[in-house]
Formats: C-alpha cells, structure tokens, sequence
C-alpha cells in the first residue's frame, strides 16, 4: 500500500473543521511557495500542501518517469491525496502547470472540488496556428539544457541524506536552495510534460466556480493565455495583478492574498 | 598604486556588477558589463529587467528557480545562465544575487554578479559529453545482456498433454548475465525430460558454461535420457572445462516425467548439489522433497548419482527453484529468507497451479527489492485435474 502522505510530503494546518483548500506548487520549486498564502489562510481554512513526486521532499523513489512524463500522472497523484485524507468540497489552488493539473483532475472527479483558483495558468506553452503560447519549440530545447547545467546544489550522493535524515536534524530545513533543487534527470521529465503539454481542450469541461490570476508582465504566462483560459472556462472570473514574473504568491504575496480572499468569501 | 576609489572598484571590476529594483528592472550596471554587453547605459537603466538579458530558455529557468529561491530565501549563488548582447551573441555566466532589504525588512534591491564563465561553460560540456556518452555505453551493455540471458533460456516453456508449465527468471543485475538455466522437453513415448540448474559465478564465461551444460544435458537426454547417466555426462563434461582452464561447476535437478497410475506422473530424479525441489500436494500439504546425495557437478573426474522416484497426482505441483530465492537478503542486519519461509509460502499456496505459484513467487521476489544478490530461475510443473482432461 502506497504510503500516498510520504510521498507527496504532505503537510496539513488549519483547524480541522475548516473548509479545505489545496495548495498545489507548479514546476521549479516546491510547496514552500506558498508560504505566504499559507500564513494567511491557516487561521480559517484547513490547508493541504504537497509536494509533487519529483519535486521538493517528496519519495525519491516514488519517481516513476513513464508516470510523470504526463500530466495525468500528476493528476492522479492529486486525486489519491483527496482520497486518501478523505477531502471533499476542495478549494483546489494550481500555480502555472498545477493549474491545469488541478483542472484535469476536477474534470476526473467533479463532485469532490467545489472551486478552483488558477494562479498563471497556461494551458498550452508552444505557439500553434492562430495560438500564442509564448514559445517556440527551440525555446523549450534551450529550457531544457539550462535545467542540465544547473543543479542547484542538487548532488545524487547527497540526495538521501537531504530526504530527511533524523539524526542529521542540522541537514534539514533550511538546505540553501533545498526549495528549488531536484534531481535534473526528474526535473526534464518534469519540464517535458509542463512545456510540452497541451491542454486546451479541457479548459472546456470545467464546471466549478474558478477564479484566474495572471500578472500584468509575465513572460511565461502572457496575457492572451489568461485570457484564452478564461474564454474557455465558463465559471470563471479573470483578475490582472499588477505585478511582474510568473510567481505573484512571492513577489506581490498581498495582491495575491486579497483576490483569493476575496472570491472564497464571494462563491462561498 | 592605491588609488582604487569605490566607484572605481564597482564600474571597472573584472566582473560584472548590477543593482536591480525587486521587479528586476535595472538601476544599475557597471562598464565591465556594458562592455561585455555592447549597450550604452541609458539602453538599459530604467529601461529593462535583468531577465530581458537572458535567452528565453534562461528566462524560463530564472522565472521558475532563480525568481523565487531569491524571494524564498534572500540569496542565490553561481547559477549558470547564458547572456544575450545587444548584437545577439551568447555569453555564459555564473550569476549570484543577493537581495539588499530595508529598515522595514522590504527588498529594496537585488545585487548581482556575474563572472565570465566561457571556459567552464566548455569544461562542463564536454564533461555532460562524456556522460552521456557513458550512459548510452551502459544502456548498450544492458540491452546485450538482456539478450544474451534471454538466449539462454528457452523461448516458450513446452506443455506436455494433461500437465500445466510455468517457469520465470528474474535477473539480479541488468549488467551481467547470470549462470542460471531451464528448460522442458519432449523424448518421446510421451515422456518429457525437464532440468533447472545454476552455473557457478556470473559474467560472459558463466554464461558459456551455462550454453554448454543446457546443450550438454538435452543431448546426452536424447541418448540415454536415464537421470543419473544423463548426470554423470554432465560431470565428465564439466569437468573437461575445468582441465582445460576453466573453474566452472554447477548445480541441477534433472528429471524425467512419465506416465503413472490414476493420471498422474512419475518423475525420476537427480540432484546435484542442487536445492531440493518442493512439492505442493492437491490436499493442501507441501513439503520438501529429498534428492539422494548427489554432488555438485564437474569438480570432481567421475561422479556418481542416485535417481530417487516420486509420484505427481493430479493436482500437485513440482517446484524447482535456484538457490537466489532462498539466499536473498530480507533485512538490514543481512538475514537471508531461508529454506524454512520458502517451505512456509509452499504452504500457504498449496494447492496452487504452476502458473499460480511462479506469479506468486514472482511477487515474492518483488518485495525483496535489493535484497536480490543472485538471479533466480524457478519452474512448476503441474499434473491436471482429472475434470482438466
């Protein structure tokens, strides 16, 4: 039995009574992004946090490349979280590629997400026809040898040690870089399946309440992408932050605060 | 001599220095860096972000690493990134930024940076160029292995009328080949021979060994398909290898089936320093059953072997299994499984098909993970139930 918790490094907080609302990290870092908004939801909402497999301190040896090579395989691993900590009425909230990880798993299991907040969300990275995704196929190629050349202090001798080691409490939290290092060889995979994706056609399913959160100058999610998504959503609400890059939750954590409040005390 | 003045030190340094606003738009930038960019300063103070000086795969890594490790934890160090100048050409460097706070504990600005890194940008890649060449040599040697194992065994496992078969091997290592071998084949008047054995050692040697004995073994079958002669032919010529320079010996159960009474089997058996096979009965029963002394085979000029007989009812399974199973290590302090928890699974699978008890041992072998220090072949043999037939 897979011990699902573990393997996400999944962390609670909040009072248990609290409605839920699912935090979900995108693609470079882990579920530390979300220190702010945590902070600030815990007094009322019960937030779960995780890490994805490959991501973060997740189970090493949960990695699976042929399963994380696409976002369903992510997707999964959400929906056996919700499972497995028996949530229901989820408020699901996906950074960049977790977004349309987050949709794809609420078009699996509707009834189980009562709303969602897509923060930068693209659903499609690669130009196509009369599409503008932002990039180029070789820009993607160029992403790729970059994740080769940096590890980030990520050391395949030091890997198991970083992974929690209790008699090593010094080696713990606050690893330098530890929020963003991953093995590179899991981080292509990682990368392949978010810049590669496309995922357009499920935008159209989605039947929650959603709320969309894009910057005002953000070069991975442009503004056509947030508005493409909104076009395609029907329940959805689109708010420009004004803010720069593609991370509002750590660089304008206040802005972003204050349209995600506002829109849970809205649908609720 | 000693007239280094700040701004002397910061503008002519021989690296690149840089102040952005938390937004990344620049506020300031050194001459080294303006040199090495080929912009005049009024192009880029005020003007651009620090990102826009990147290539788009750098920017993508610095919106989704760099961006948010600064914000997370204050600092960055030696990330490499490759710079566009103004006239398109590429410049690898090694960035560290810091972000400088204010009285309010606000960033107020990020400092930066940057080395020229050419030369260990060529250093690192033609050290990634090696790695992947030895990657790819690797995966070569496994693809080779795994052919090589799989021509070692037989492609279908035959199933004689009235009985069910299944065998499975599980290899230890993707990188070398192992020494264990099976096989079941017809001799005629419907009598079917079948052996399992296990060649000392590992590695492209064992591996001719093990060619050799399964070929040996078939031939001297066919000649006189009698398990002790059959045996005895094996040794002598094993032990020819031996003389000849190699040091290869081998264990095995060698046996032939025939018809017996009441539909079920006959088989005559030998061993030679093999385990001995288990039995798991059609009442539920299972247990080891005894192969008469028989040494390891080719160490020694002249050997001879006993042939014990036993009966296979419908309903029982024969289990022949190589000694990898038994010696797998199931705990840390490097406690084996051991003849007696084999004994235990027979039991709690009895009775079971052939086909039943190699899956279930299959994932038995699973749940030993590293502990697997030898490969391991097993094979079943099943006599149908009458309502089968």
């Amino acid at each position: 039995m897979t011990d699902v918790r573990a393997r996400n490094n999944v962390s609670i907080t909040g009072p248990a009574d609290g409605p839920i609302v699912m935090l979900a990290h995108g693609f470079g870092c882990d579920q530390n992004m979300w220190r702010h908004v945590t902070a600030a939801l815990a007094g009322r909402f019960r937030v779960v946090l995780f890490d994805h497999v490959g991501s973060g301190r997740s189970d090493p040896s949960a990695w699976d490349p042929e399963r994380y090579s696409t976002l369903a395989g992510y997707a999964d691993d959400v929906l056996q979280i919700c499972r497995d900590l028996d949530l229901h009425e989820i408020v699901f909230v996906g950074h960049s590629v977790s977004s349309m990880i987050g949709v794809l798993a609420a078009n699996q299991e509707p009834d189980r997400f009562a709303a969602l907040i897509l923060v930068t969300p693209s659903p499609r990275y690669v130009d196509d026809a009369e599409y503008r995704g932002g990039f180029t196929a070789a820009d993607i190629t160029e992403l790729l040898e970059s994740l080769d050349s940096n590890y980030l202090g990520w050391s395949a001798a030091m890997a198991p040690v970083i992974m929690g080691n209790p008699e090593r409490p010094e080696l713990g939290d606050e690893l330098t870089n530890s929020f963003c290092r991953t093995d590179p060889s899991m981080a292509r995979v990682f990368a392949q399946a978010t810049f590669l994706s496309d995922n357009r056609v499920d935008l159209d399913a989605v039947t929650q309440p959603t709320l969309i959160l894009q910057c005002s100058n953000d070069a991975i999610a442009p503004p056509e992408v947030g508005a493409f998504v909104h076009d395609h959503i029907a329940a959805s609400t689109l708010v420009t932050l004004d803010a720069t890059g593609h991370c509002p939750q750590l660089s304008a954590p206040k802005a972003t605060l204050n349209a995600i409040e506002r829109f849970l005390a809205a649908y609720r | 001599m000693l007239e280094d003045s700040a701004d002397d030190l910061y503008e002519h340094a021989p690296c690149g220095n840089l102040s952005t606003l938390p937004d990344g738009t620049i506020a300031k930038i050194n001459a080294t860096l303006l040199e090495w960019l080929g912009y005049d300063r009024d192009e880029l103070v005020g003007r651009r972000r620090f990102s826009d000086l990147l290539t788009v795969g750098g920017k993508l890594y610095h919106e989704t690493h760099f961006a948010p490790l600064l914000h997370m934890q204050g600092h960055v160090g030696g990330v490499a990134f490759d710079l566009r100048a103004k006239d398109g050409a590429r410049l690898p460097v090694l960035v560290t930024s810091a972000v400088k706070t204010g009285t309010d504990g606000e960033p107020l600005l990020i400092r930066t940076t940057l080395f020229d890194a050419r030369d260990r940008r060529a250093y690192e890649q033609e050290l990634l160029r090696a790695r992947q060449a030895a990657e790819h040599e690797r995966d070569r040697l496994r693809r080779l292995v795994t052919e090589l194992q799989r021509s070692l065994l037989p492609v279908e496992l035959a199933t004689p009328v009235g009985m069910r078969t299944a065998a499975y091997y599980r290899m230890a290592s993707p990188d070398e080949v192992g020494g264990d071998f099976y096989d079941l084949f017809p001799l005629g008047d419907d009598r079917w021979g079948f052996f399992l054995g296990d060649v000392s050692g590992k590695g492209i040697e064992a591996a001719a060994v093990t060619a050799l004995a399964r070929y040996t073994l078939r031939a001297a079958a066919v000649y006189n398909p009698e398990p002790a002669v059959v045996l005895s032919n094996l040794n002598t010529v094993l032990y020819q290898e031996y003389l000849t320079g190699g040091t290869r010996y081998c264990t095995v159960l060698f046996g032939i089936l025939e018809a017996g009474s009441d539909d079920g089997r006959t088989v005559t058996m030998v061993g030679g320093g093999h385990p001995y096979p288990l039995l798991l009965r059609a009442d539920g029963h299972a247990g080891y059953e005894p192969t008469a002394g028989g040494l390891i085979v080719g160490v020694i000029p002249v050997a001879e072997f006993a042939a014990m007989t036993m009966t296979l009812a419908p309903g029982d399974t024969l289990f022949l299994y190589t000694d990898g199973l038994t010696d797998a290590r199931v705990d840390s302090s490097g406690g084996r499984y051991g003849p007696e928890s084999l004994l235990q699974h027979a039991r709690t699978l009895a009775p079971a098909s052939a086909s039943e008890v190699v899956a279930a041992t299959s994932r038995l072998l699973d749940t030993f993970g590293d502990g697997l220090d030898d490969d391991v072949a097993i094979l079943a043999l099943t006599v149908e139930n009458a309502s089968h037939q």
